[in-house]
């Protein structure tokens, strides 16, 4: 009986790690541990979710003790994993599965694949070519703007990524866009410079967390809520500054 | 303003491509995005961009809860997307620029609509997930069907 508790107690705690993970808001994870534990019949189940870490425990004078604690570092949003375990847990409060079953679906939820790096690349230049025209440039900017968050992302997923810590990469990455759409301005693609860097920097704006973060405050989570709006704040000053490197460094060499 | 709601289309697409959104679900994020972009444009000749940007917002989350019950997934995953066209990207562009510049009145005033802008962001979404989740359990013609694991790409 202990061994099947801690089963499901560890399963509870494994969707809520693929949910935090990948982008869910704090209250999802909660609702989804605390649906797992309960519809298995573990009434002292509890959870405490922070941005970064899951904390789980259970027991009272009926169930046994357990209690972990597993630091979860913000990795890549894949929302289809959040997707799939929503719907795993729906299942799991229909009765649908069992706790091995719940257990196997885990691991292949964790298993999809991504987006392939190409098809990152290609819809990061079609995200910046099209908020390019959203922000008023015109065809030939869009192409410009297209052409350099291309070249963006070749580098957020082959330099920035793995090499380098979140503020380096964002103030990298807004350092290489505005570089790249300054050369293809040079050489003569678009027309407006300002149009073309503000449509590339496009992609490295943080969707995910400044929705979840206040998401996450209007919800009362505010530990998670500050630290996820502090981390977008973050990424939308670093990428400001890349910009204005860039600008400050063309402007003594001009001189 | 149609090449502007095509833009917004294929660049909120494009985004829900990258933060990985199932497959089934892109015409969703366009319609949203598309959506929202048009309600600005039409509000932005008569109002200022944080007040178009406060009823864009609107319309987007409210849309993406609604697709969000029919689908019965979490609502993030239209939301993200289909509210990047508003996020005041251009202004980070701007402040940033007339700081390099040396106009510190300009960059003071871009940098205050883009705060004034995310604020109006943040209203919507707190306003509209007050709403009950009743108002959205309106009755879909197509009876739901869950999703098998190959779908979810």
């Amino acid at each position: 009986m202990a061994e099947e508790e801690r089963e499901i107690m560890e399963v509870a705690m494994e969707a809520g790690h693929i949910l935090l993970e990948n982008g869910a808001e704090i209250f999802r994870v909660e609702e989804t541990i605390n649906r797992i534990c309960r519809h298995y019949g573990i009434k002292s189940g509890s959870a405490f979710i922070l941005s970064n870490g899951i904390f789980v425990t259970s027991g009272n004078m009926e169930e046994e003790t357990f209690a972990k604690v597993q630091h979860i570092p913000v990795s890549g949003s894949h929302l289809n994993r959040v997707a799939a375990v929503n719907q795993l847990s729906r299942e799991v409060e229909e009765g649908r599965c069992t706790i091995e079953e719940v257990r196997k679906r885990l691991d292949e939820i964790r298993q999809m694949p991504g987006k392939s790096n190409h098809m990152q690349i290609i819809s990061s230049g079609i995200g910046s070519g099209a908020f390019c025209y959203l922000y008023g440039g015109n065809l030939s900017d869009c192409l410009a703007a297209f052409l350099s968050g291309f070249l963006l992302y070749i580098f957020v997923l082959y330099i920035s990524g793995p090499h380098l810590n979140k503020m380096m990469s964002n103030i990298a990455g807004g350092a290489v866009a505005t570089v790249a759409s300054m050369a293809l301005f040079k050489l003569g693609i678009g027309q407006n410079l300002d149009r073309i860097i503000i449509g590339s920097i496009i992609p490295l704006v943080p969707g995910v967390a400044f929705t979840n973060a206040i998401r996450d405050i209007a919800d009362e989570n505010y530990i998670a809520g500050t630290v996820r709006m502090i981390d977008a704040l973050l990424v939308f000053f670093c990428i400001a500054m890349g910009v204005g490197l860039v600008y400050t460094v063309k402007q003594r060499i001009m001189m | 303003m149609a090449g502007q709601i095509i833009a917004a289309v294929a660049g909120t697409i494009g985004f829900s491509v990258l933060y990985s959104v199932p497959r089934a679900y892109y015409p969703y994020c366009g319609i949203i995005g598309g959506m929202g972009w048009f309600l600005y444009c039409l509000l932005i000749p008569a109002c200022s961009a944080p007040e178009a940007t406060l009823f864009a917002a609107i319309l987007v989350v409210l849309l993406s809860r609604l697709f969000a019950v029919k689908e019965r997934c979490p609502v993030t995953i239209f939301l993200i997307s289909g509210i990047f066209p508003l996020v005041p990207g251009g202004g980070i562009y701007w402040t940033a620029y007339y700081i390099v510049m040396g106009e510190m009145a300009l960059a003071a005033e871009k940098g205050f609509t883009a705060v004034k802008v995310a604020v109006a962001i943040v209203l919507a979404i707190v306003f509209v997930f007050q709403l009950p989740q009743k108002l959205f359990q309106i009755k879909w013609r197509k009876a739901y069907k869950p999703k098998s694991q190959e779908e979810w790409k």
